[in-house]
């Protein structure tokens, strides 16, 4: 970036993250909101209506105390729910049920690396609160005449992961977001889905001279639905930002949001009309003692975690940090990774392949590796065909693209398998010849009856052919020459 | 007596139904009758007593029920407007429990806006007259369901008090209504005034039906997370054990500047008569009951512009037409659908929540209830229940405070610490002043509600004030 020599980039992310559970935050509605018709999935209680009163998910404060742990936090032995007061059509109480100033969890931090080098980003807080209905605008929303809320939504659990303002640039605050998702995918709170808006985030960005130790004024940025939308609005937003400075202008602290399809953020709201949310305890929930038996118990059920996972892969398997960061990303990759390998394919091929064509095919059609038809038992035999040399390594590239475009891949595997055999007697018996002239003994031995030195004969064949001979007409080639 | 067959759960409705009949214009303590649910659950409940099957003690026994409590499908509007026509779809866990007793249904009892009053002027609807002078006060918030008690209206009826809306018309009327400690009784589909100090509780004409009332209500619902685990004791076993060996307390703060000469006579006089039961008597101090009224008329308002933030006109209840925006709809709709001192105290509560205020109101207010639950707390290391006035007045006229709303506040000055400090209350008839009725209080420590009840009962049987009825009681028999 050519701006960032006289300015310093301040980012600091919140993250929402709806917390996988059967059922809703106060109530016992199911959280399967995308799926069921719109309202089917509510109640008295997550339509607030009157007299209707909010009961714990004890899985949900779980998840989030589990969260907190992965993301080194400390965990106080007091919290409680509180009341953030605002009107809006999708919230039917007319306040949100969150957590203001004795959250389950604070202090903590999370590690990822930009470019093979380790970052550590400070956590201010993980809290969990409940998530809002769904407003459906019939057409553009400044000139809807009419709009209609789905509550399915309503109630349904989110935790919200507030970053110090540790973040230095675009770059950084893309990977904190693709660790931190993963870090969810591995303990299994979250799905990671942030087209659905299941994983959302929103970015708080200053700029302030080099050296400065005060903040500069902050905007925050909404609507990113993916990690390119972060990066990008990030990247536009300092851009923009920059040139106000730089024009001698002063930045208003606002809300802005970012419109993917134009490549630009839009002034939402300014802090003049910032709402007052007049936080106070929630009465209807008393405060909650988190024991440290609970706590002990959520860590010892901790999976490992991405980045022992990474430290696993770089010592374990002899891979580059750059290589074991990409690869533990997600679980679902660091799973099919570790199950390839174990299949027989050597680490080292093992991770080219996949952080090679097979991301790049991945990525092309925003797929995730566990919906790929690909398995780690076809990886796995190609490998080993271009490891044993039967095949070019341009030839694997183009089966490869085939079995992924295949709803089976093992047809094209087969294939490939079958159009390199060398079936044809003329040359299979140039190959026979090679072998009886370098293996006079064996030879003899056979014909003395030893029948054990056939399958020596054969082996020697295949090595020769390069395991391309057809072993069923190979032998009876052999058989035929040598008795 | 239904048990025994000496008269029919039908014909005992239909008698409590004639009197709201003949008397219901009078006094207009019901918003809504609901005859056929009544007559279908009286004949219900005579099926079950004919069967001897699973007879519980309120089975046939007609009861009214405050607005504040949510009936599915019949309309529930909390005294507001707002809530016009708004059926729920669901029962209250009090509602659900009593259905299950076999108890038959009257109806909706009229009732301060949201529960916000002193004498049922703030119904959204109109003023309940008080069925011993009908120019008169009921006393509120509970206005309906006292009125409905003292006149005939319903043998037994809920109320909900959060600074005293049960035991303040209680004394007005001269019946029995208790305030269960907070937790005591589940809150489910109690239409929320203030969460922290909102507690349903039973208005009855004696203190032996007051019990069976708690009873059936009384106990943890897991719908309700602030409600207690604490097992409910048999309020009937220990009713009867007198006060001899008691101690009670008589706090110097509870007789109040302005409270009336008669008031204040009554009272000494039940408290000389309980003494000469075999109680001791001594004076203590509540030291903080002063600031008691100002911290509640913090908290309670800061509750209720937040709970009241849902009746926003988006999905049911009332919508103001014509808006051209969101903005718009949200005002007019709150505008027209709320009564003025709802109003009021949404704007107290709002100013008291904003940033900036909320240490020197909200906080603070805060640390005065602790000062309160102190205060209870080192008295009842003293003694075993409190003994005072419940309202320092008798009923008073219609109309004539509903332009100050300070001298309104002021009614409740010593019933709303029971609500601030987590214990128990009751007020039952003590005398009469000028054919008006007077309520002696008895504060019982946070769950022993037995205890009140048995002070009360005691003082009861001593007396003959619960003979005494209202003009149109005594009209119908």
């Amino acid at each position: 970036m050519a701006v960032a020599t006289r300015y310093e980039v301040v980012v600091g992310l919140e993250v929402h993250a709806q917390v996988l559970t059967q059922s809703k935050m106060f109530c016992g509605c199911s959280t399967d909101y995308l799926t069921t018709p719109p309202n089917a999935n509510t109640c008295p209680v997550c339509l607030g209506l009157p007299g209707s009163l909010p009961v714990i998910n004890r899985r949900a404060v779980e998840a989030t105390i589990r969260t907190a742990l992965a993301l080194n936090c400390e965990i106080p032995e007091f919290s409680k729910f509180d009341r953030k007061n605002y009107f809006y059509p999708d919230l039917p109480k007319g306040y949100q049920i969150s957590q203001y100033d004795l959250p389950f969890s604070r202090h903590g931090h999370l590690e990822f690396d930009v470019k093979g080098e380790m970052r550590r980003c400070g956590i201010t807080r993980v809290h969990l609160e409940e998530d809002t209905g769904k407003l459906v605008h019939e057409g553009a929303i400044d000139q809807a005449q009419a709009s209609l809320v789905n509550f399915n939504r309503a109630g349904v659990p989110l935790m919200e992961i507030v970053s110090e303002p540790d973040l230095r640039s675009a770059d950084e605050a893309r990977e904190y977001v693709m660790r931190l998702r993963a870090i969810l995918q591995y303990i299994g709170v979250n799905n990671g889905d942030m087209e659905s808006g299941q994983l959302r985030c929103d970015a708080n960005v200053s700029l302030r001279p080099v050296g400065a130790t005060e903040l500069g004024t902050k905007v925050e940025i909404k609507n990113m639905n993916s990690f390119r939308a972060i990066h990008r609005a990030i990247e536009y937003e300092i851009g923009r930002q920059t040139e106000v400075l730089e024009a001698g202008g002063r930045l208003v602290q606002e809300t802005r949001g970012w419109n993917d399809t134009r490549g630009l953020t839009v002034s939402q709201r300014t802090k003049e009309f910032a709402e007052d949310y007049r936080y106070f305890p929630e009465p209807d929930l008393p405060p909650l003692e988190v024991s440290r038996e609970w706590v002990a118990e959520i860590r010892s059920s901790l999976p490992e975690l991405p980045a022992a996972r990474r430290e696993r892969f770089v010592t374990g398997y002899g891979l580059t940090p750059y290589d074991a960061s990409l690869l533990t990303s997600s679980q679902p990759m660091a799973e099919f990774f570790e199950e390839t390998v174990r299949l027989g394919t050597p680490a080292k091929a093992a991770a080219n392949w996949m952080l090679g064509d097979f991301s790049r095919l991945l990525n092309a059609e925003h797929t995730e590796i566990e919906q790929a038809s690909v398995k780690p038992t076809h990886l796995q035999q190609l490998i080993a065909l271009v490891e044993s040399g039967v095949i070019s390594g341009k030839m694997a590239k183009q089966t490869f693209e085939a079995m992924y475009r295949a709803p089976d891949p093992g047809p094209a595997l087969a294939a490939l398998r079958g159009s390199t055999q060398i079936s044809g007697d003329a040359e299979l018996e140039g190959i026979v010849a090679q072998v009886i002239g370098e293996n006079a003994k064996s030879v003899a031995d056979f014909k003395a009856g030893k029948q054990q030195a056939l399958k020596f004969l054969i082996g020697q064949g295949m090595k020769i052919s390069k395991g391309r001979a057809n072993p069923q007409r190979l032998e009876a080639l052999l058989k035929e020459k040598i008795t | 007596m239904l048990v025994d067959r000496e008269i029919s759960s039908v014909e005992l409705t239909e008698a409590v139904l004639g009197q709201i009949d003949t008397v219901g214009e009078k006094t207009k303590a019901y918003l809504l009758v609901t005859r056929e649910l009544a007559r279908r659950q009286a004949k219900d409940a005579d099926e079950r007593l004919r069967a001897n099957r699973d007879v519980r003690p309120l089975t046939g026994i007609p009861i009214a029920l405050k607005d504040v409590l949510c009936v599915q499908d019949v309309v529930s509007t909390a005294g507001s407007k707002i809530l016009k026509g708004f059926s729920p779809p669901y029962s209250a866990t009090v509602v659900e429990r009593l259905e299950a007793e076999g108890a038959v249904f009257l109806g909706k009892t009229n009732c301060d806006e949201f529960a916000m009053g002193s004498s049922n002027e703030n119904s959204g609807y109109w003023p309940v007259h008080n069925p011993w002078a009908l120019e008169r006060v009921p006393g509120g918030s509970s206005g309906g369901s006292a009125a409905a008690v003292a006149s005939g209206e319903a043998v037994a009826a809920l109320g909900s008090d959060t600074g005293g809306s049960i035991r303040q018309p209680a004394a007005l009327t001269g019946i029995v209504g208790f305030k269960p400690t907070y937790g005591r009784v589940s809150r489910y589909g109690l239409i929320a005034f203030a969460s922290s100090l909102d507690q349903i509780g039973p208005m009855t004409r004696d203190v032996v039906d007051n019990a069976i009332l708690l009873q059936a209500i009384a106990g943890h619902d897991p719908r309700d997370s602030t409600s207690s685990e604490r097992p409910v004791p048999d309020y009937l076993s220990t009713l009867r054990n007198g006060v001899k060996g008691m101690r009670l307390g008589v706090p110097k703060e509870y007789f109040v500047a302005g409270m009336e000469p008669a008031v204040e006579q009554a009272i000494r006089d039940a408290i000389r008569l309980l003494e000469q039961q075999g109680a001791s008597i001594e004076e203590v101090s509540l030291p903080h009951s002063d600031v008691a009224l100002p911290a509640y008329y913090i908290i309670a308002p800061a509750e209720a512009s937040s709970n009241l933030a849902r009746y926003d006109g988006v999905r049911y209840g009332y919508q103001a037409e014509g808006a051209k925006n969101l903005i718009e709809e949200y005002m007019l709709t709150r505008q027209q659908g709320f009564g003025a001192e709802v109003k009021r105290r949404i704007m107290l509560g709002t100013y008291a929540l904003s940033s900036g205020y909320y240490d020197a109101y909200y906080l603070q207010a805060q640390k005065v209830r602790t000062l309160i639950i102190e205060d209870f707390k080192h008295a009842f290391e003293k003694v075993d229940v409190l003994v005072g006035a419940t309202s320092p007045t008798v009923a008073f006229g219609l109309g004539a405070k509903t332009q100050d709303p300070v001298a309104m506040y002021l009614n409740d000055i010593i019933t709303i610490p029971a609500n601030l400090g987590n214990v128990c209350g009751i007020s039952v008839p003590c005398g009469l002043a000028d054919g008006l009725p007077i309520g002696l209080q008895l504060i019982a420590p946070g769950f022993r509600e037995e205890v009140a009840l048995q002070v009360a009962y005691a003082f009861e049987t001593a007396t003959d004030f619960r003979k005494l009825q209202s003009p149109l009681m005594r009209a119908a028999a």
